[in-house]
């Protein structure tokens, strides 16, 4: 444990840990764009700067580690204005176009110019345009809204053990590019979709979720992913009863905020039309629809018939390693106690 | 699981997730981690970019490969003589931990006297691995401070699982690599809830908590908790032998919940005929998969995301669901439809939630017994757990084993149930694709997903190619003794010679229309890994 001042407060933190990281565990709030926890620091966009006693000039607090009585102040005059500039050179290279834009309500740029209150652009610089439209299924990119804080570049290389991305001059800016400038689906990319899980901005965005819903208009459930067996938390964002997007918290869980291309886009089969929405009994050689008290009484009647005439071993029960501990629990019960077998198995083997 | 369960006394994955990166040495066989297990595949590879070293046995080279400091490519089915030889290494050379084999475990000598035989030269010809690479991945994993090995269906999926298992046992126990941070026995679930299925008795020979059928105090527990007088007391039949059982007659009605036994199951021909002779077939899950379509009643489940309950992970840790959407249609959650037969039954189960059934569960499974629901709610928890003050238990076998001393197993090599022959050649194994999730019930329906895989690929070497004249994205048959189905050939140098690849997640290709029922003769897994196949071009 170090102690260290912070805006005045002593605190106690573990040592190595960097000033950010500290902070946000205190619940003070130190603005920035190129930190992701899955990332290692990379001090580039400045934004976190601040002010520690004795230091000649500010430093980021995403890479400066808390050292013994070290005394930072995160939210000084100047610090404001160092901020301040920084947004605005940003927003002056950048497509107003909120509005529309997918990532409106929860683009970390917006919120920051938002917090800083900045009002209007001084600087009219010279705006690029890049829109690369990718033919890929999952990930949409829009170039024209980057701000090069590499966060893509660097959890597909350093995370994702991918490196689709490199910076590289386009025209007069650099952006993150793919090999050739080809389309996604024709680099090494595996459609994680962990770029869109990190990008601060509306550069890259989901696809399949653009047009959904706005975050205000949205819930978020958190809950474990339901194919493999890594057990991945995710967040399923819902809107009039639809999932319509899956996301992480960066840094939680046992995936700690990573998913694979099955968790993070493979929601769709949840509210597909081929979905059985009533039981079914067959009849005449047929499937027909039928109610649930009907196939319930049905079943019962037919089951407790097998049992009198067969004995309860002639009933067999299979039960689902996707569904939950409760459910296999419950069919085990059922086999066991209601119908008197062990013949009860599951996929395990499978 | 029935492997490990002798050798330490749980089947369940000794380490945590979290603790893969404090390995020295992490050993892989028999998983294709980035395509199966992708997000417990990064951490891996970040493990050997910050300098743990990689060993890979795997007969297809694998991305994972790409990253190992020692590949493997074995020839399908031949593990135990793999390991064996790698052990026969590690004792001639003197680097097993006589301290843990002295302290921790019973009936080395009997495997030391076994091993004799197995020399790396004699594996050599065996596996089709040279001699020296033997040697270097044996003195590799034997002198790491930390050594893992992680395994998953291409250990178990033959008709020697078990014994595959028992020498990955043997393997860690005789160097010291069990019971600590970074080592560890590993074997990776393929569903997300295969883990909770199994701790919850849904298995035909133990109870919830893996309370074995013939214990009378286990099941008097059960009897009174449940409230009925008596519970068999014998095994029942597992899924395989069910189907065989369905098939003669001795099985006449069937319940199947969530699962697609018409394309999960080997020798799907078979299995269709024993569904087929059922006089009651009653299924239940949220699409019309190949099995519902030959039910006699279908009942519409809820999918993940429209209920709640707890999911336990691959390491043992028990996280919640949570309900963010309503069933689809009259759809109703699955915990509910079973106690509503139930109901119908004469047995009373009643629950307003499914989190008074995972309470009940802390009564009734004593590894669950501090995994109240409203702790569950907060985070994760590995069991075993037996108090609500308890942490969990990342590393199991700290001091002592489950089953009290780690018993080794002397075990011999034997041949795959099948073996080629002059009508079929080649070898056929089977597994997945990153993208799309068993029998694609879910994933084939999700459409990006569908667009990056849309297609059953058969791997063949380019060697192979020449020789049975097909070409890289022709038609191709794909025969075997027991059916033939047709997909595109993918010629590449990633498989071995002679071995041919396929994943099984296809009904228009379903690749357990041609693989081999014989069962593993004690956990009675099936030989999906290892068949005999022949190909040929589609238009011949
Ligand atoms: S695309 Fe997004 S994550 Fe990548 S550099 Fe631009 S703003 Fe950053
Ligand atoms: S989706 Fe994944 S692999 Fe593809 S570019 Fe993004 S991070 Fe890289
Ligand atoms: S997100 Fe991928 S790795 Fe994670 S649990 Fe789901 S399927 Fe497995
Ligand atoms: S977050 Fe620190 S420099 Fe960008």
């Amino acid at each position: 444990m170090v102690t260290f001042e912070i805006n005045g407060q002593v605190a106690n933190v573990e040592e190595g840990m960097t000033i950010l990281d500290a902070a946000k565990k205190l619940g003070i709030k130190i603005p920035h764009l190129c930190y992701d926890p899955r990332l290692k620091p990379y001090g580039g966009c400045r934004l976190c700067l601040v002010e520690i006693e004795g230091a000649r000039n500010p430093v980021p607090s995403c890479a400066a580690k808390v050292t013994e009585g070290m005394k930072v102040q995160t939210d000084t005059v100047t610090l404001h204005e160092i901020r301040k500039t920084i947004v605005e050179l940003l927003l002056s290279n950048h497509p107003q176009e909120c509005l529309t834009c997918e990532n409106t309500g929860q683009c970390a740029l917006q919120d920051i110019a938002y917090e800083l209150g900045v009002r209007e652009i001084s600087f009219e610089g010279e705006k690029h345009f890049h829109t690369v439209t990718d033919p890929s299924p999952f990930v949409e990119r829009e170039m024209d809204k980057c701000i090069v804080c590499a966060r893509c570049v660097r959890i597909c290389r350093d995370v994702q053990h991918c490196s689709v991305y490199t910076l590289a001059f386009r025209g007069f800016e650099i952006i993150p590019t793919t090999p050739y400038d080809k389309p996604l689906t024709e680099s090494n990319c595996v459609f994680c979709g962990q770029c869109i899980s990190t990008c601060p901005t509306g550069a890259l965005t989901s696809k399949i979720s653009r047009f959904k819903g706005r975050p205000w208009q949205t819930q978020s459930t958190t809950t474990t992913c339901p194919y493999c067996g890594v057990g991945c938390q995710l967040e399923l964002i819902t809107k009039d009863g639809e999932i319509i997007d899956i996301q992480t918290f960066p840094g939680e869980g046992v995936n700690k905020g990573n998913l694979c291309v099955k968790g993070r886009f493979g929601y769709g089969f949840v509210n597909h039309h081929e979905r059985l929405k009533t039981p079914y009994i067959r009849k005449e050689g047929e499937l027909k629809e039928a109610s649930w008290d009907e196939a319930l009484d049905y079943i019962a009647v037919r089951l407790k018939e097998v049992k009198k005439e067969s004995g309860p071993d002639a009933i067999g029960f299979l039960s689902s390693s996707k569904c939950t501990n409760e459910e296999n629990y419950l069919l085990q019960r059922l086999a066991r106690a209601a119908i008197g077998t062990n013949n009860i198995d599951n996929c395990a083997r499978l | 699981m029935a492997g490990l369960a002798a050798a330490f006394g749980s089947g369940a994955m000794t380490n945590s997730i979290a603790d893969i990166p404090k390995a020295d040495v992490i050993l892989i066989t028999g998983s294709n981690t980035t395509e199966a297990h992708p997000v417990l595949a990064l951490e891996i590879i970040s493990a050997v970019k910050n300098g743990a070293k990689l060993i890979v046995i795997e007969p297809r080279r694998i991305k994972m490969a790409d990253y190992a400091d020692i590949y493997i490519s074995q020839k399908p089915g031949t593990d135990v003589e793999l390991y064996n030889a790698m052990m026969n290494v590690i004792i001639t050379e003197g680097l097993t931990d006589k301290d843990f084999i002295k302290a921790r475990t019973e009936d080395f000598d009997a495997l030391e006297k076994t091993l004799k035989k197995y020399t790396p030269e004699k594996a050599s010809k065996i596996c089709g691995v040279p001699a020296d690479t033997i040697v270097e991945a044996a003195r590799l994993y034997a002198k790491a401070g930390a050594a893992t090995i992680i395994y998953a269906m291409g250990i178990t999926q033959h008709t020697t699982g078990v014994d595959n298992v028992l020498t990955m046992a043997n393997l860690a126990m005789m160097t010291g690599n069990i019971g600590r941070e970074g080592t560890g026995v590993n074997p990776l679930r393929g569903q997300n809830n295969v883990q909770g299925a199994c701790d919850m008795g849904a298995l035909p020979n133990v109870l919830p908590g893996y309370v074995r059928v013939d214990d009378k105090d286990g099941r008097k527990k059960m009897e009174e908790a449940w409230g009925v007088k008596k519970l068999p007391d014998k095994p029942g039949l597992t899924a395989p032998e069910m189907i065989d059982a369905a098939a003669n007659g001795d099985i006449k009605a069937m319940f199947i919940l969530g699962e697609n036994p018409m394309l999960s199951e080997a020798n799907l021909v078979h299995t269709e005929i024993g569904l087929g002779n059922l006089d009651l077939l009653v299924v239940q899950d949220i699409f019309m998969t190949e099995t519902a379509n030959l039910a006699d009643v279908v009942l519409p489940g809820a999918s993940f995301a429209e209920k709640s309950g707890t999911f336990t992970n691959t390491e043992r840790r028990v996280q919640p669901i949570r309900q963010a959407v309503e069933p689809v249609g009259s759809a109703l959650p699955d915990w509910m439809i079973i106690t509503m037969i139930a109901k119908r039954l004469g047995h009373k189960m009643e629950y307003r939630s499914p989190s008074e059934v995972t309470d009940e569960i802390t009564h009734v499974v004593s590894q669950y017994g501090g995994i109240t629901s409203h702790r569950v709610a907060k985070c994760g928890i590995s069991w075993p757990c037996p108090t609500p003050e308890h942490p969990g238990t990342p590393i199991l076998h700290k001091d002592k084993f489950v089953r009290g001393k780690g018993k080794f197993h002397a075990v011999e090599y034997r041949p795959p149930a099948e073996v080629t022959d002059k009508d079929y050649p080649l070898i056929l194994t089977t597994g997945r694709y990153l993208q799309q999730f068993h029998t694609g019930t879910m994933t084939r329906r999700v459409a990006g997903i569908e667009d990056l895989a849309p297609r059953c690929k058969v791997q063949v070497h380019p060697a192979d190619a020449r020789k049975y004249k097909v070409n890289d994205g022709d038609m191709i048959r794909v025969t075997t003794r027991r059916g033939s189905i047709e997909a595109a050939a993918d010629v590449t140098d990633t498989i071995r010679q002679g071995v041919i690849y396929m994943p099984f997640h296809y009904a228009e290709a379903a690749a357990n229309t041609l693989t081999n029922a014989a069962l593993d003769p004690v956990a009675k897994i099936p030989e999906f890994k290892v068949c005999a196949a022949n190909i040929e071009p589609k238009n011949l």
